[in-house]
């Protein structure tokens, strides 16, 4: 049971530990700097912080020292273009498709059994992988290479991007992806090759012949179960989907009150059929429903929703909650999450109540759990 | 040698002490700069070679014209100064 998470706010990265009698923000780091990202290696305890700073680029920090210090490490990098290449133009703006980082969008580790192994997903698309911790980073030529990934298109954001990343727990070497918008990716070769999967994703915004086409789908946020692997659960930008095959075949869930739109999804990591959503006014709109916080859970794998509300604002509330900004503890117990108008509620009931541990932090990116 | 001069905001992030470096043009200059000090570089410079979108760089008070490949002329008593763009703060 996790008693500690980590915090990624447009103006720091707040610590927030479990106290005797409620959570409260312990440290700060970063202040007044845009940390995007954080991510806990539950292999040896490092934090890993995304800076992107307005002027000066995009940065990884580590801590080996439970948040105490910070160090910079390396930023992945996009090799040179090689020679001779002539950069496709973006099939929607026209303009030359991006060869140069401009947001780090997903860190993972990696398996178990791959000690000082990281996956970093980026916009505007690249993947990397790092062996030693972040020392060092590598770009994933496999995937960056294949010829439909210049297929993917911009998403809210003007470029495509890596957000989410799923080790099979029992198989480091198989690696889901997930793309917006570009569907669903998968590897089973450790990333030598890719292929292209989603079959039974819908897409609204689309003409409807290509509603079905895979790559098409523009996936918010992909989760996996630590123990069932083969289930994957979807927010996407019209629907939530689920697969019960690793990711080979989709299931739309539809009829979900209040909305089916949202950017996070939270998976339960021993009940495959539990998962969490924070549902949002579509898709232009983006804020809850008649100005009320709520989280959905299903408990039967999509069948049935409860709308969850219990310690959440119910009037005039206007958080968005973007994909990174809702964990599940590994007990399946403790649920966080952050909105965008800096509020921070944590529960301990697997989300039939919430308390609110702050109303006045920046606008929340991504929080995180610290797992062991 | 010409002078490189670092805006003070960037201090806190990586240290960019004032130094006179050889180079005719902004790419030698800077390329001189950075070898020794590798780590400013990914603090102004983009990994493709060009300025950050956010950064601003002038020679003798004016505004470089190629921020892609840095051939503006430097002469050996300029100074270049490298400065934070309001546009990205």
């Amino acid at each position: 049971m996790s008693d500690r998470c980590y915090v990624a706010t447009r103006k720091g990265l707040f610590t927030v530990d479990r106290g005797a009698t409620k959570w409260s923000i312990s440290r700060a780091a970063f202040v007044g700097d845009n940390v995007t990202l954080a991510m806990c290696d539950p292999r040896n305890g490092y934090l890993y912080a995304a800076l992107n700073h307005g002027h000066y680029g995009i940065k990884v920090h580590r801590s080996t020292d439970n948040a105490e210090t910070w160090p910079e490490i390396a930023t992945p990098t996009y090799p040179p273009l090689p020679e001779g290449y002539t950069l496709k133009p973006n099939p929607f703006s026209g303009k030359p498709l991006e060869w140069a980082l401009k947001l780090i969008w997903s860190l993972v580790p990696g398996g178990a059994d791959e000690p000082g192994v990281l996956w970093c997903g980026t916009m505007p698309g690249g993947l990397f992988k790092s062996e030693n911790n972040g020392e060092t980073w590598e770009l994933n030529r496999a995937l960056w290479d294949h010829p439909r990934r210049e297929e993917w298109g911009p998403n809210g954001a003007e470029y495509p991007g890596i957000h989410s990343i799923c080790i099979h727990p029992r198989d480091s070497k198989h690696i889901t992806v997930g793309v917006s918008t570009g569907g669903v990716w998968i590897t089973k070769d450790g990333g030598k090759s890719w292929d292209l999967t989603g079959k039974g994703m819908r897409a609204e915004y689309t003409p409807p012949e290509a509603a079905y086409e895979p790559i098409a789908q523009d996936v918010h946020c992909l989760v996996q179960c630590e123990t069932n692997p083969d289930v994957f659960w979807v927010q996407h930008h019209n629907g939530i989907f689920r697969s019960t095959d690793a990711a080979g075949t989709w299931s739309e869930i539809t009829d979900v009150k209040p909305s089916v739109f949202g950017f996070a999804v939270a998976v339960h990591p021993k009940a495959p059929d539990t998962a969490w959503f924070v549902p949002s006014m579509k898709d232009e709109k983006r804020c809850p429903i008649d100005g009320r916080v709520v989280v959905n859970r299903t408990r039967d794998g999509g069948k049935t929703f409860e709308t969850l509300r219990r310690g959440l604002p119910q009037e005039h509330a206007y958080d968005l909650v973007y994909r990174h900004g809702l964990d599940v503890d590994e007990t399946g117990d403790r649920l966080v999450f952050g909105s965008t108008t800096g509020s921070l509620w944590i529960s301990e009931d697997a989300g039939d109540s919430w308390q609110t541990v702050s109303s006045n932090l920046p606008p929340i990116y991504a929080v995180r759990f610290a797992k062991s | 040698m010409a002078t490189v001069r670092f805006t003070q905001n960037i201090q806190r992030h990586v240290a960019c002490p004032t130094r006179d470096v050889e180079g005719s043009t902004v790419r030698a200059v800077l390329d001189n700069y950075f070898r020794d000090n590798e780590r400013a570089r990914g603090y102004v410079l983009e990994e493709t070679g060009a300025v950050r979108r956010h950064m601003v760089v002038f020679v003798d008070g004016d505004l470089i014209h190629d921020r892609d490949t840095l051939a503006d002329a430097v002469k050996p008593d300029s100074v270049i100064d490298v400065i934070q763009a309001l546009s990205g703060g």
